[in-house]
């Protein structure tokens, strides 16, 4: 128990340690420790970006999402007022064609019925001459009393 | 052993707690008792052979997992090892804030050394100098740190390293200074103050190594003496004293670690 060579034999067993220890091991164990720990906290971080990434995609997607019923409603509504248009639209049109058609037709018909007329009214001169030839028994001068029957056909 | 008639308990005892010593005597090696009258230089060869040992367990197992570290998936060796590195790195951190690439290393070879040398307090008392026996030699203490030589020379060396850190830092001057003017702020009183100082710093060292000496002896004198109860101890003296060591052997590694690095960081601490 007393002190002796031993003691300084120790001392340079544990300078030489030291050293070793110093030069050998410490510097590549805790250089593995600390690259560790700066992949483990570059994961963690990078995790937390694509989280945030994600939350950020999910809300834009939504928010697209959103406008894209917006658009789809107002083009719904666009092309029902467009529908509501065409009918309304096809509808004056073919009222106006009805009105135009109808219009012809009265046209023709009141130009078929003047021509029936005049045609009557000639035929009736014709007729009233030829009764009152037939009355008078005796042939009359037409051209002495065309006035007279223009008049009567004015008349008719 | 014990119940040996040749042997009393007494002798016993001292036999277990008997160095094997090695010198120059007449011109030549000598061993044990031819040792007597050597006085300083003798060498306790188990002592040294021992720590040599085990501090060289600790460099290969270390080194040899420092040379494949890797920082992706560690092994499980790899584990257990940046384990105890990191435990040293967080005490270092958590008392020592300068940059001294020096204190880590040293914590880390003080802490597992120590440790590996408290843990041969565990193998049975009678083992190794009973197998020791068989070869021929025939004293043999497998506990360097009950070993006075053994703590010592650890507490020097952090002494030698808390001096030369003190003088680098603060200077001659400011080292003998920051000796001077505390604790009593007066100047006459600066003498004083002085020796009161040199008592504390040389006390470092020496308590370091008497708090690690102190405890290990007094276990192993322990085991020693249960050891002497013969039969006995395996009905629960050994055990219950082997189970209270795994307090004491990492306690006193852990301790002469930190107080290690507080030193050092004191020492670096400029006022």
């Amino acid at each position: 128990m007393n002190v002796n060579v031993t003691f300084i034999s120790e001392m340079i067993a544990f300078v030489v340690f030291v050293l070793f220890c110093m030069k050998f091991v410490w510097p590549p164990l805790i250089g593995a420790i600390e690259a560790r720990q700066k992949t483990i906290a570059d994961g963690l971080a990078a995790s937390d970006r694509a989280a945030k990434d994600l939350a950020l995609a999910q809300e834009k997607a939504t928010a697209q999402l959103k406008e894209a019923k917006a658009q789809a409603a107002e083009i719904v509504e666009a092309a029902k007022k467009r529908e509501a248009q065409l009918i309304e639209e096809a509808a004056e049109k073919a009222q106006a064609e009805k009105d135009k058609i109808l219009a012809a037709g009265h046209a023709e018909i009141e130009s078929e019925r003047n021509r029936a007329k005049e045609e009557l009214r000639k035929q009736v001169a014709v007729l009233a001459v030829a009764g009152a030839e037939k009355i008078l028994e005796r042939s009359i001068d037409a051209a002495a009393h065309s006035d007279i029957l223009d008049k009567l056909v004015a008349e008719l | 052993m014990a119940s040996s008639a040749e042997i009393t308990s007494q002798e016993y005892i001292s036999h277990h707690l008997t160095n094997a010593k090695m010198c120059m005597a007449d011109g030549g090696v000598a061993f044990n008792y031819a040792c007597a009258d050597a006085g300083f230089w003798t060498l306790h060869i188990d002592t040294l052979g021992w720590s040599v040992f085990l501090g060289m367990v600790f460099l290969y197992i270390f080194r040899s997992v420092a040379k494949k570290a890797q920082a992706g998936v560690p092994g499980k060796l790899q584990c257990a090892i940046e384990m105890v590195v990191e435990f040293v790195n967080d005490s270092v951190k958590s008392s020592f804030h300068g940059n001294n690439p020096v204190i880590a290393p040293l914590a880390l070879t003080i802490f597992v050394w120590v440790l590996l040398m408290n843990a041969m307090d565990w193998v049975p008392v009678d083992l190794i100098p009973t197998l020791a026996g068989l070869i021929g030699i025939n004293y043999i203490k497998s506990v360097p740190t009950t070993d006075i030589n053994m703590t010592l020379a650890l507490a020097l060396g952090v002494f030698w390293l808390i001096i030369y850190y003190s003088i680098k830092v603060k200077g001659v001057g400011g080292f003998i200074k920051e000796l001077s003017v505390q604790p009593f702020g007066h100047w006459t009183l600066y003498p004083v103050n002085f020796v009161l100082e040199v008592v504390t710093l040389l006390a470092r060292p020496l308590s370091l190594a008497l708090r690690l000496f102190g405890n290990l002896y007094a276990g192993e004198l322990i085991f020693i003496l249960i050891a002497t109860m013969g039969v006995w101890q395996i009905f629960g003296p050994h055990f219950l004293w082997a189970a209270f060591h795994l307090l004491v052997i990492p306690l006193q590694a852990f301790i002469f670690m930190t107080l290690t690095i507080v030193y050092l960081s004191l020492a670096h601490e400029d006022h």
